[in-house]
Parts: C-alpha cells; sequence; structure tokens
C-alpha cells in the first residue's frame, strides 16, 4: 500500500519531450478513485449506463460498421447512446478494427483525454488476436495489452446488431460495477505505458496526455 | 428579511421548473426530428440523464480562469434573462422579480451568456471553438437587428418597457394579443426566434456533423452539465419572453406550458424540415424580410 502511495506522487520522465518542451505538459501520473458511497454510485451508474456518448476512432474498416448505427434501421439512440466528436466529452471509446502503429499512437493519446469514468469496445476479430491481420509488419495483436478494454466483439466484421449487443452488454456491467477500466489503468499505468513504447518508436508526447 | 427568504424560495422554485421544462422540450425536440428521421429516438428525459452522467465525471480539468468562467457566465445570463422574465402573470410564485424598464436588462441578458461562453471558449485554445464563436457571434448581430426592431415596435405601441405591463395591456381575449395588434412586429421577432434557438436552419454554430459542435468543443463533466443546464433554461426563458410579449403571456401552469410547447414545435418543425444554412447566408436572410418587417412595424406603430 505504501508503495503504492508513493509511486502516485512520483513524477513522469517525459523523455520522448525536448527540454524545453517539458514545462509545457503535465507530469502528473494518472490517479486511481475510489467510488462513492454505495447506493450513489449505483444511481450514477445507472446515469452512466443510460447515456453512453461514443468517441467512434475508425482506425480500420469496422468504421463503416458504426455508421449504420446512426441510421433508421438501427437507431442506436433509442439506448442512449449518441456520437460525440470530441475525446473530452465522450464515455466510451469504440476501436473500429485492426490498429496500425501509427493509430495506436493517437488512440492512446485521444484515450487519456478522455475523462473517467471511460470505458473501450473493442471491435472485430483483430483487436483480439489480429484478426487477418495477425502476422502482419504493421498492425498490433491484441489490444488489450495497451488499453484496458471492456468488452470484446467478435467478427470480420460484426454486424450492427452485435455491436448493439456488445453495447447492452456494457450497459449491464456498467450498472452491475464490473468495469472500471480508467482505475486498472491507474493501477497498472507503467506496465501499459512498457508495452505502449515497445511498439510506438517514434514517442514524442508526453508520458501522460491530459 | 422574512420576505427576501420568501423570494428567494420562490425563485428556486420556478427557476427548477423551468429548468427541467425546458430540458423535457429538448428531449421532446429529439423525439420529434427522430420520427421525421423515421426512428424512435432517445427517451424525452434523455437531456436529464446526460446532465446526471456528466456531473459525475470523475475528472475534469480546467485551462485557465476564463475557461472557468465561461458556463458560469452563460449561466448567469440564462437564470438573468429567466428571473426578470414574469413566468406566470399574476403569479407570486412563478411571477419571478418585475420592474420598469426590466425589458432592456431582458435584452442584455441574452446577448451576456454568450459573450462570456465566447471568452470562456477562447481560452480552451481549441480551433474549433474559435471558428464557432465568430459564427455564433456573427449570426448573433444579425438576428439581433430584428429582435431589437420589434421590441422598439412594442414599446412605441404599449408605451412601456415593462414585461409585466406589456403582458397585463394584452390580457382580456385573443383579440388583445400582439399577434393580432402588431403582426409585423409578431412575424419579425418570431423569425428572429428561430436563430435564437439555434435549430436548422441556423444552427452552424454548433454544427453537428461539421465542425465538432462548436464553442463548448473542449468542456466536458461538470462544465458540460452546467452549459447543458442553462440550454434548457435558456431555452424556456426566451420562449417565456416571446410568449409573454407576442402571445398574451400565461395565466396558469397549464398555458404556460401550452403555449411554450407551441412556440417550440415551431422552431422544431422548421428545424426538422429545413437545411442548414451557412453564416454569411443566414446573415443576408436576417438582415433581408425580418429587418424590412421589423422597420415596418416601427414606422406603422409610430406614425399611422
Amino acid at each position: 500500500m505504501d508503495n503504492k502511495e508513493n509511486k502516485s506522487k512520483q513524477k513522469l520522465a517525459n523523455d520522448g519531450l525536448a527540454e524545453h518542451e517539458k514545462a509545457l505538459f503535465c507530469d502528473a501520473r494518472p490517479q486511481t478513485y475510489k467510488p462513492l458511497g454505495k447506493y450513489v454510485e449505483k444511481f450514477l451508474n445507472w446515469a452512466r449506463a443510460n447515456s453512453l456518448w461514443i468517441l467512434g476512432y475508425g482506425t480500420g474498416c469496422g468504421a463503416i460498421e458504426l455508421r449504420p448505427l446512426m441510421t433508421a434501421r438501427f437507431d442506436m439512440f433509442r439506448w442512449g447512446l449518441a456520437p460525440r466528436p470530441t475525446p473530452r466529452q465522450a464515455g466510451v471509446f469504440v476501436i473500429g478494427g485492426y490498429m496500425s502503429v501509427k493509430t495506436l499512437k493517437r488512440v492512446i493519446r485521444s484515450y487519456e483525454q478522455m475523462q473517467g469514468p471511460k470505458f473501450v469496445i473493442a471491435l472485430g476479430s483483430c483487436t483480439i488476436n489480429g484478426g487477418m491481420y495477425w502476422d502482419s509488419y504493421n498492425t498490433i495483436n491484441r489490444l488489450d495489452h495497451y488499453l484496458p478494454v471492456d468488452i470484446y466483439i467478435t467478427g470480420c466484421m460484426p454486424r450492427p446488431e452485435a455491436l448493439i449487443a456488445g453495447f447492452n452488454k456494457l450497459k449491464e456491467l456498467i450498472k452491475d460495477n464490473k468495469t472500471d477500466g480508467q482505475n486498472e489503468y491507474a493501477n497498472n499505468f507503467d506496465w501499459y505505458k512498457a508495452n505502449q513504447k515497445k511498439i510506438v518508436k517514434d514517442w514524442n508526447m508526453p508520458d501522460y496526455n491530459w | 428579511m422574512d420576505g427576501l427568504i420568501i423570494k428567494i424560495i420562490y425563485a428556486f422554485i420556478s427557476l427548477s421548473v423551468a429548468t427541467i421544462w425546458g430540458l423535457l422540450l429538448g428531449g421532446i425536440a429529439m423525439k420529434v426530428v427522430a420520427r421525421a428521421h423515421g426512428r424512435f429516438g432517445p427517451p424525452v428525459w434523455q437531456p436529464i440523464l446526460d446532465i446526471i452522467k456528466n456531473n459525475a465525471r470523475r475528472t475534469s480539468i480546467s485551462h485557465g480562469i476564463m475557461y472557468f468562467l465561461g458556463p458560469v457566465f452563460r449561466m448567469a445570463g440564462g437564470m438573468g434573462t429567466f428571473l426578470f422574465i414574469p413566468f406566470i402573470f399574476g403569479s407570486t410564485v412563478f411571477g419571478n422579480f418585475s420592474f420598469a424598464g426590466d425589458l432592456f436588462l431582458v435584452m442584455y441578458f441574452i446577448f451576456f451568456g454568450q459573450l462570456g461562453m465566447a471568452l470562456g471558449a477562447g481560452e480552451s485554445g481549441h480551433p474549433y471553438s474559435a471558428i464557432g464563436v465568430a459564427r455564433g457571434l456573427s449570426q448573433m448581430t444579425a438576428f439581433e437587428l430584428p429582435f431589437a426592431l420589434s421590441i422598439i415596435s412594442l414599446v412605441i405601441q404599449y408605451g412601456t418597457l415593462n414585461i409585466t405591463e406589456i403582458v397585463a395591456a394584452q390580457q382580456g381575449g385573443i383579440l388583445n394579443w400582439t399577434l393580432i395588434t402588431n403582426p409585423l412586429a409578431t412575424i419579425a421577432a418570431l423569425i428572429s426566434l428561430q436563430g435564437m434557438n439555434m435549430h436548422n436552419p441556423f444552427s452552424v454554430v454548433i454544427a453537428p456533423q461539421e465542425i465538432p459542435i462548436g464553442p463548448p468543443t473542449e468542456y466536458h463533466s461538470n462544465f458540460l452539465g452546467l452549459l447543458q443546464t442553462n440550454r434548457g433554461l435558456f431555452n424556456i426563458a426566451k420562449l417565456a419572453l416571446f410568449m409573454n410579449l407576442y402571445f398574451g403571456g400565461a395565466t396558469n401552469l397549464a398555458v404556460m406550458i401550452l403555449k411554450t410547447f407551441l412556440l417550440y414545435m415551431i422552431t422544431i418543425i422548421i428545424g426538422a424540415s429545413f437545411p442548414r444554412f451557412r453564416t454569411e447566408q443566414s446573415i443576408r436572410f436576417f438582415l433581408g424580410v425580418p429587418t424590412i418587417l421589423g422597420i415596418l412595424a416601427v414606422i406603422i406603430v409610430a406614425y399611422l
């Protein structure tokens, strides 16, 4: 416990930044958050589950399956899902398919800019084990080595119905208080960072992007 | 002292009722637009859930003092607009604070929130915020003109700047409403109300699917919660103002709900049927026919 507390006070090195840029960025580590009282948290989780704002990140072919959700045929708004254009306001990060090395960097940045509690839905087989890109020189294979993933939706590509089922599963998890990606990320921050830096070679951003 | 405390309690009650009704109106708007698209749409209480969710976010980041004050100014603008409009004519609880010349103050408050928001959004440093602010302020200058002309016409017609007196002059049947006695001013003001409500075709400020949601791009968590709360309150404040000035006000809660609902339905139906104007198109639009109607309304009332 002591060790953990000391760790949370440590500063990040921000080695990727040039010396004159270091003062411009924050060097604090992500903090873990204790849940509020039992019933308060239950009420808030109910509200969170019924108002999911999506940051759709079209990394791969899965992005094309996100669009039909907005149309009259699938109508995701019925379940309180709504698209949001900015990571600051979004609560659910939908990774739309295979993740190349280049996009991983942007995804990390966007994920860290989202305000907690935040959730990640990974779409398609390629986020689970690489799928048809498993031996590609240019894509990562397992997404949950780099970000805490709450829901995987399999398929290549999954139909919009599968996506809706995934969102409803996520809602159940949130209501039961079974998912907390933000705290998981903060607790295992060093492990996630090490994995990410193994893949992203030109790390020219702060270690934790607020 | 007791009178003051009771006044504060009344103001709180009328603020809460107005905010909740305003948010539900927003939900109804989403529902109607969804039906026009052939969808079911979110439940009508979705805006309230969104506000709870946003206020329940665990983290929030400030970009500086002005960024912090932006939503506060916006909320002050919304509350200021609302509290000087008699929500229900002749009611002690919903009568709010009315005094001679409150019409000018209300017009100022409508502008005030947007200016505060512009400063706050400017400090967030996001380019989309700056674009949204530029579009919003230029569009606002344009639709303020027919609105101001229409108000001038009203002031000449009734000889007062007090909203309660204007409402009192319209009591006693539909023939006494400004809608009948001064139709040109009403039409000019109704067109400028469409601009104020910022639905289509005047939605270029928020511009969903074009620039990511305009000025509040960088606002999140409880900042956004405050902005959304204000959206409900400000909406109902504008509708109540128009109801009071042009449609005979309301003498009880049911009439108020009916009139604001119908007024808002005009905006929603126009919004669901028309595409979006670009900024310069909407400025040209407001400076054209609505302004001429406003000038005519002033001339007719003053000289005929």
